[in-house]
């Protein structure tokens, strides 16, 4: 059953001057994901997994290739444009949470409604909050949390505006395997139940595996693009 | 439009909270410049509005004529036209011997008769003496002489041959400022009773005064220029009400423009602090801008989020600035008081308050703009790496453009108040090298430590200097505080040290320190003899023959005067030149000047040592009968009368005409304490002409000066005595004065670097908070830390005092030598003063930024700092 693909990449390449020499950090990558589907980007440190993320969430510019984000050609897009479509259609999830300092849990959470210029926002919000749990922590400041917290206040930003697509980097990356573990659970709930895609970075196999389909790179280049160990379970069983 | 969305509010709002209060400590900076500029605007405003208001008391009458000799009878006709309301005054230097304690100054004695004041009144204590004293044997004298020859009223006064009672104190004579008095403290008696006084005689110096009440239809310009027509011969000088106020407004301008340029400076250093402490809190905004950038906002917002929180944060200090600019108002009038001549009623002005508060916003605007230019360039793909290309670094063309704006508006404001587009070009182009050289200093300081770091040194001295170029580091906006703090402040007190060293230079152990002058003839020997018996050694006698210009280059002074007069005429008909301008420095009655002036020369046949010869020869002495007499004249007089070597210049020796030729012209050094003469004759001449002497004494102390003066005013009323040490006394004091108005606007610099020195300290204090931590978590011991810091402040305070001190040592120089003509050698006490006290202050705020961090657990002291 082929699904719309949400997030086209074809033929990308990044390259980055470094004095004289030319780094290729990616080579003509390209996959498809369709909508609703989860996937993970695997690959050990350097491979590129980052800045491939970078380049999907029109957060940087390819050297070569095209992204298209919910049919939506992002090289052809300027900054203001690229910010608003992150604003629409984009959650984003960070290693280390990247919560604003400065601004309490509620508030860090209604940013993004916020510049959307959406009414009643810290109902929404609020709502949010409660699904991850910390409804008692609203009032709280960033660093007076633990980092798991921080995590959870985290996914409910990422999915307060109802992305179309959830990007992670390593969201577990910085936490316990306790803590790590109630937020993957967090993060695939809360993906299911709004019906988002999902792409994750990670170097995690175990986080991976969760996924329904894992791209491996290696050097800048695809290495394999397979259906995931859980999902290849499910049609193994299936074709039983 | 998207630029001004709610959410850009909310987030600058919500975005400030934890951080409001250190932010006002830095914006805060300009609080004080913008309270200089207020007060001052603001006071200006004020006595402008004083002076209109309080015009005529300025002069006291409508009309002053005044001469050196006494009214013709065609005058005094010509007066009778004018106005029967009419006062007289005559007035001379002359000693006051006061005998209940036999002490003696040299005093200004007026002679009044009539209504005068006009306008305003003598203000005396007690009250009724002002108009009483006209009716009998009585004076008024200068309630600061009182009080120095420690007299009363009711007692006598010696005025020449006269003893007077003192009737009153003298509080308040309209349109002089206080100041005067202590110049020359002013005595007023009777008209009637100055003959009887023997003061005023052939060859005195005397100026005869006429004061007029006008009806309001008369015109005072029209009869001034009707009396300057008429009488362009004699030597008259006519003053208005109007010409009063345009050079009290022309003083006023200056004093205003100066303490406003003062205030200026201290807003701008305000503006660098504000850049600063913007710049160091941007830091560490990167990775909430990057995070803002992630969910959409777009560059311009999070750009417009934080120059919101400048521009609020910029108009609370300024506002600050404006209240507190209202206060330093009140307390201006107090001490500018000795120097003006009209009462002062504070009054606020709106316009003042609302100029200043939109000034200080404007600068906060500018200066926190270039910081916050480069957030515009921040990539939200520092989420995902935080060492992701440094951003905001390449070329930035709005950045040139804004240092543009900035330079432009700072010669804009300076033009504003100088009025002369060089000078404020001069202005800019200082304080634009002040500022380059400390840059350029702090710059040197980060290479050389980097270049020639000490490895091999210890580790907490490594570490201390390391904090000098180090990422975060606090060298540039430290450098520039306090560097440009010390830098104004010195230049100021080294000014002023050596303009007293100028005047205090004139005593020395062989100078003369003692002159007595207006000696006739007939009393030299007695007043001589006098002076040697009180063991006072005398060292010269000079001379003294009063003369005027008759003819130059055979054209008799009156044609002269009449082809100006005419070319006068011409010009105002044709509207070239109007009536106000006229009096100018370059205007007809400088012009008159050198023709019309009484000249007081000498004969010698030497040069003195306060001349030098510039053209021509100097001849000494010639035979009797010589024709024309070979003279020598000051080189700036005879180029004024446009006067080659060897032209022709006719004196009128009383009455007796002098055929003379311009032998030379000299330089002369005029800040000695001893008789300058425009012109010198040689011997053989003048010998048998009507004159009078000077003897210039040395006296071995005070006291001595005080007996040979006492012995000689007591037998010759009409001698007149000034020593060196009161002429100091008065200039230092008067100095002192000046000093202190300039040094308590100076202040606003001063304070200003320092909330600029704190703001720094503080905005790094969470870089070097975490660094702290960090180190007492690896096992530093307090003391470690505390050293660390104390090197890396010493440093920096070093360095910025020693740069402060050159450059104001360099100012003072240039100053002294081109703006007043002297020599300078400054003295290395206050430097020496002003170094130790820049690095201590540097050092304490440093270190107290400090405390309260090593006395807690590194966690607890890293979360509460993340938040605040």
């Amino acid at each position: 059953m082929e699904r719309k693909g949400i997030l086209e990449v074809e033929s990308l390449t990044k390259t980055y001057r470094s004095g004289e020499r030319e780094l290729t950090v990616l080579s003509d990558v390209s996959f498809s994901i369709g909508e609703g589907s989860t996937c993970a980007i695997v690959g050990p440190s350097g491979s590129g997994k980052t800045t491939l993320l970078g380049l999907c969430a029109g957060l940087d510019r390819p050297t070569s290739g095209t992204v298209r984000l919910d049919g939506i050609a992002l090289e052809n897009q300027d900054e203001e444009a690229l910010a608003e479509l992150r604003n629409e259609k984009v959650g984003f999830v960070f290693q280390t949470f990247q919560l604003i300092p400065t601004l309490t849990a509620l508030e860090n959470v209604m940013v993004p409604l916020e510049l959307r210029g959406e009414r009643r926002v810290a109902e929404r919000a609020r709502e949010l909050l409660v699904q991850v749990g910390l409804d008692d922590r609203a009032t709280h400041f960033p660093p007076q949390l633990s980092g798991g917290e921080q995590q959870r206040i985290a996914l409910a930003r990422a999915f307060v505006n109802r992305p179309r697509i959830l990007f992670a980097d390593e969201p577990t990356g910085n936490l316990d395997s306790d803590t790590g573990e109630k937020i993957e659970q967090l993060i695939f709930r809360l993906n299911e139940e709004a019906g988002t895609t999902l792409v994750l970075v990670t170097h995690d196999p175990e986080l991976a595996g969760r996924t329904q389909r894992i791209i491996r790179l290696k050097g800048g280049r695809v290495v394999s693009d397979d259906l995931s160990s859980s999902e290849a379970a499910t049609v193994v069983r299936f074709r039983k | 439009m998207k630029i001004l969305s709610p959410w850009i509010w909310k987030m600058a709002w919500r975005d400030s909270r934890a951080s409001r209060r250190r932010l006002l400590l830095f914006v805060s900076s300009i609080t004080l410049g913008v309270a200089a500029l207020v007060a001052i605007t603001s006071f200006g405003y004020n006595l402008r509005e004083r002076v209109d208001h309080q015009a005529k008391e300025l002069l006291g009458a409508d009309l002053e004529v005044s001469s050196r000799d006494e009214f013709s009878d065609e005058l005094v006709e010509a007066f009778d036209d004018i106005s029967t309301r009419r006062s007289h005054q005559i007035s001379t230097s002359t000693m006051a011997f006061f005998p209940k304690n036999g002490g003696t100054r040299l005093v200004q004695l007026r002679a009044l008769e009539g209504e005068f004041p006009y306008y305003g009144e003598l203000v005396t204590d007690p009250p009724q003496a002002g108009q009483r004293f006209k009716q009998g044997r009585y004076a008024l004298v200068d309630d600061g002489l009182m009080v120095q020859m420690d007299a009363q009223v009711g007692e006598t006064v010696r005025l020449g041959n006269l003893q007077f009672t003192i009737l009153g104190r003298l509080i308040e004579i309209p349109g002089e400022a206080p100041v005067a008095a202590m110049v020359g403290p002013r005595v007023y008696i009777p008209y009637n009773l100055m003959s009887e006084t023997g003061l005023i005689t052939l060859g005195s110096r005397a100026r005869w005064r006429a004061f007029f009440k006008l009806d309001p239809q008369q015109d005072p310009l029209a009869i001034e220029e009707d009396l300057r027509q008429r009488f362009r011969h004699e030597r008259l000088g006519i003053d208005t009400v109007q010409e009063r106020k345009r050079e009290l407004g022309a003083a006023i301008e200056n004093l205003y423009s100066f303490l406003n340029l003062v205030g200026f400076v201290a807003l701008l250093l305000g503006g660098i602090g504000v850049a600063s402490s913007i710049h160091l809190y941007l830091k560490q905004k990167i990775s909430t801008v990057a995070v803002l950038r992630c969910l959409g906002a777009v560059s311009r917002q999070t750009f417009t989020v934080y120059l919101l929180q400048a521009a609020g944060l910029g108009l609370i200090s300024a506002l600050l600035g404006g209240l507190l600019g209202l206060g330093v108002q009140m307390m201006l009038p107090y001490m500018l008081t000795d120097f003006l001549p009209v009462d002062i009623e504070f009054s606020i002005s709106p316009a003042a308050l609302i100029w200043g508060v939109l000034l200080g916003l404007g600068v906060t605007l500018l200066f926190a703009l270039l910081p916050l230019l480069p957030v515009r360039r921040i990539t939200p793909l520092l989420t995902l790496r935080a060492d992701y290309e440094s951003s905001g670094t390449g070329r930035d063309p709005l950045r040139w453009l804004l240092s543009g704006i900035i330079a432009v508006a700072v010669f804009a404001f300076a033009w504003a108040q100088l009025r002369d587009a060089a000078e404020a070009a001069w202005f800019v182009a200082g304080l634009a090298a002040v500022f380059a050289l400390l840059a350029a200093v702090a710059y040197a300081i980060m290479f050389v430590t980097r270049r020639w770091f000490p490895r091999s040194a210890g580790y907490v001295l490594r570490q201390g200097l390391a904090n000098l170029y180090r990422p975060h580091n606090q060298t540039l906006v430290l450098m520039l505080a306090l560097g440009l703090g010390t830098f104004l402040i010195m230049t100021l007190f080294l000014v002023q040290e050596s303009l007293l060293g100028q005047v205090s230079g004139l005593s020395g152990e062989d100078r003369p320190n003692l002159v007595f002058f207006d000696i006739q003839n007939d009393q030299l020997e007695g007043v001589r003899e006098k002076v040697l018996q009180q063991g006072i050694q005398i060292d010269n006698e000079v001379p003294m023959v009063t003369m005027r210009v008759a003819a130059v280059k055979g054209r008799p002074v009156r044609e002269i005067l009449d082809e100006m007069a005419e070319r006068r005429q011409e010009e105002t008909r044709e509207g070239r030149e109007n009536r106000e301008e006229g009096l100018g420095p370059d205007g007809p009655a400088r012009r008159r000047w050198p023709f019309v002036r009484e000249y007081r020369s000498t004969y010698r046949d030497h040069l003195n040592d306060a001349e030098t010869l510039v053209e021509g020869r100097f001849t000494g002495r010639v035979e009797p009968g010589t024709s024309p007499v070979p003279i020598s004249m000051d080189q700036r007089i005879a180029d004024m009368m446009r006067l080659e070597i060897g032209d022709r210049i006719t004196f009128d020796v009383q009455g007796l005409p002098l055929e003379c030729v311009l032998g030379s012209t000299r330089d002369i050094e005029w800040e000695r304490f001893q008789p300058a003469f425009f012109v010198v004759f040689p011997r053989g001449v003048l010998e048998e002409a009507p004159q009078f002497h000077v003897l210039v004494a040395r006296a071995e102390s005070t006291e001595a000066s005080g007996q040979a003066q006492r012995a000689v005013v007591a037998d010759f009323p009409n001698v007149s005595a000034i020593d060196l040490s009161l002429i100091l006394s008065t200039v230092d004091e008067i100095l002192d004065k000046v000093a202190f108005v300039i040094r308590f606007m100076a202040l606003f610099s001063v304070i200003t670097g320092l909330i600029v020195l704190a703001g720094a300290v503080i905005t790094g204090r969470f870089q070097r908070i975490r660094e702290s931590v960090l180190l007492r978590t690896l096992g530093a011991s307090r003391r470690q830390v505390r050293r660390i810091l104390l090197i890396e402040y010493l440093s920096l305070g070093i360095m910025a005092a020693l740069t402060g001190l050159i450059l104001a040592v360099a100012a003072a120089w240039a100053l002294a030598v081109f703006a007043f003509e002297t020599d300078y050698a400054p003295s290395p006490l206050p430097l020496a003063l002003a170094f130790l006290l820049v690095g201590f202050l540097t050092v304490t705020i440093g270190m107290l930024n400090s405390r309260g961090i090593l006395d807690r657990p590194p966690l607890e002291v890293l979360r509460t700092e993340e938040v605040h």
